[in-house]
């Protein structure tokens, strides 16, 4: 089923993540060059710019939109610069999105790339008292794996889950992400593997932990009608069914990066949902879509313990029974629903402004039948989902 | 010896003397909390008040979960050289509806901390700079629990 609305995802590109130490224009070159590539559209055919910002590489990152547009010669094509932490790129796209929607253009590229130093993220430089990124660093300690910590030792105290559970995760998506080229790690690692891996923030180790890295994904997507020109049909191509960029609802009563502490529940009590379970509902309402309708899925899996969470906030299990789908390969390559058939991040790492668009390139590819030793085999549906610090939830859901 | 000023790592948090509290905010329309303490509007969508008055907040709660730290945080922490592990609480408080976040008093790490286990505000340093000078930080430090023993 198509409607009106529904975008086309022309082509995809990525630069492999790693740790390269370049700027980060190098890195979205490569992947602008490789989606217009796929695409067969010629760059000064495109009418918007969507880029999705960094804020580590200074006003080059903080204008993307523009900074890349100037890298690949200037065409006077409109453009937009989006920032929403792990968030920013599926921001990127719904800008593009609403501008091709709105009738004020044609075919579009979103884009985004960054560079990263090593070890933790810390907060943007300087003496500020008032943020609350600064004040989790300043006055706690309290790192981003901190966060993901207190969320896996409740994921074992009220659940049951066990350490090994949150392992597992990862062996299953070394196995994926050692068959992807773009990715950073291409090892496979084993349950054993853990045991020699340092406590990070108990319950958590190094390899339950995302790293940082460079990346860089790009997309090209146009509407229906200028697909079908350049395509002949619409037959198999890669449709956007739903881009939601949802806010939590207060009270926001679970503890999330940055803040120090939740919204009260004195006076209002909880919502109906949670804040990680409106993220994807959304997506299905706009989309005409359920869980049931997936055929993978990619979700940021920035500790494994987290990943476990997706399933339940994407509707994959009830609330708990997440580590279920993991210890009986459900969400494993082969499996009823794969879930980050990519590797995920635990095997691209960090690098903020490119992975929401490198899931979608992920999903596209898993749509078109173009993911060799990692393929999802016949896929047709395929959501991405994430979460930005600061309450930006975003999810795209993508199909056939 | 002349006794220093507790420095508040953070101005209007929490109170530097006994019995130490934290200080949050609470709306004079329709009665929310936040913490930390702000200004400007009270966060309850369905409420227009445009100021929240200073309270100060219960200082017994229970830990809702719990870390321990192995790896120095980058700046602005400041962190001690030789790095010592520490344990990070978020803790629950009933009457306000709210879970803040805190480190644990020093010496008391993940081993001895469990989920629903009754804490109170303590204070501790963060820190001391170059001039001996120490900034103070709120703490979470375990108490005996009236509800159980029974």
């Amino acid at each position: 089923m198509s409607s009106d609305r529904d975008l086309v995802v022309l082509g995809a590109g990525m630069h492999p993540w790693g740790k390269w130490g370049r700027n980060f224009v190098e890195y979205g070159l490569v992947a602008a060059r490789e989606a217009l590539a796929d695409a067969d559209v010629a760059w000064r055919d495109i009418e918007f710019v969507a880029g999705a910002d960094t804020i580590r590489n200074g006003y080059p990152g903080f204008v993307s939109g523009s900074t890349f547009s100037q890298a690949l010669g200037w065409t006077g094509a409109q453009i937009s610069s989006s920032y929403a932490a792990c968030a920013s790129g599926a921001q990127a796209l719904q800008s593009a999105r609403a501008q091709l929607l709105a009738g004020f253009g044609e075919v579009a590229m979103v884009i985004g790339a960054d560079t990263t130093p090593k070890g933790f993220f810390a907060p943007v430089g300087g003496e500020r008292k008032e943020d609350p990124d600064w004040q989790r660093f300043h006055l706690l300690g309290a790192t981003n794996p901190s966060f993901f910590a207190l969320n896996a030792r409740r994921r074992i105290d009220v659940f049951g889950d066990t350490t090994d559970d949150f392992a597992m995760v990862k062996v299953k998506n070394s196995q994926a992400g050692a068959a992807n080229p773009y990715a950073r790690f291409r090892k496979e690692f084993s349950l054993e593997d853990f045991a020699s891996s340092p406590i990070v923030s108990d319950p958590l180790r190094l390899l339950d932990v995302c790293a940082t890295s460079d990346g860089a994904a790009a997309l090209i997507i146009c509407t229906p009608e200028y697909a079908r020109r350049k395509l002949g049909s619409l037959e198999g191509t890669v449709r956007i069914k739903a881009v939601a960029n949802t806010t939590p609802t207060y009270p926001q009563i679970r503890l999330e990066l940055p803040d120090i502490a939740t919204d009260s529940q004195a006076v209002v009590g909880p919502p109906a949902s949670g804040f990680k379970d409106s993220i994807a509902r959304n997506a299905y309402e706009q989309a005409g879509l359920g869980p049931e309708d997936l055929s993978c899925a990619e979700v940021y899996d920035l500790s494994t313990a987290l990943e476990l969470d997706w399933y339940e906030n994407l509707g994959l299990c009830a609330e708990g029974e997440g580590a279920k789908l993991v210890r009986d390969g459900t969400t494993a390559l082969g499996g009823r629903v794969p879930v980050n058939p990519s590797g995920g991040l635990s095997s691209f790492g960090e690098a903020i402004p490119a992975q929401a668009i490198a899931q979608i390139c992920e999903l596209t590819w898993q749509l078109q039948g173009r993911r060799p030793g990692h393929q999802v085999e016949g896929a047709t549906v395929g959501l991405a989902i994430n979460q930005g610090l600061f309450g930006h939830g975003s999810c795209t859901i993508v199909a056939t | 010896m002349t006794t220093r000023e507790r420095v508040p790592a953070v101005e209007g948090w929490f109170t530097t003397s006994e019995p130490y509290t934290l200080i949050g905010g609470k709306c004079p329309t329709c009665g929310t909390y936040v913490f930390p303490p702000r200004s400007g509007a009270c966060p309850n969508p369905g409420c227009d008040a445009t100021e929240l008055e200073p309270t100060p907040l219960s200082r017994r709660g229970r830990i809702w979960s719990y870390t321990e730290n192995h790896y120095a945080p980058p700046p602005p922490f400041v962190a001690p050289d030789p790095f010592e592990p520490y344990a990070l609480a978020a803790v629950e408080l009933e009457e306000e509806g709210l879970v803040i976040l805190g480190q644990v008093a020093k010496g008391i790490m993940a081993a001895d901390l469990r989920i629903g286990m009754a804490v109170e505000v303590d204070l501790q340093v963060l820190c001391t700079d170059a001039d001996g000078q120490e900034t103070w930080i709120w703490t979470w430090a375990p108490v005996a629990d009236e509800e159980e023993g029974a």
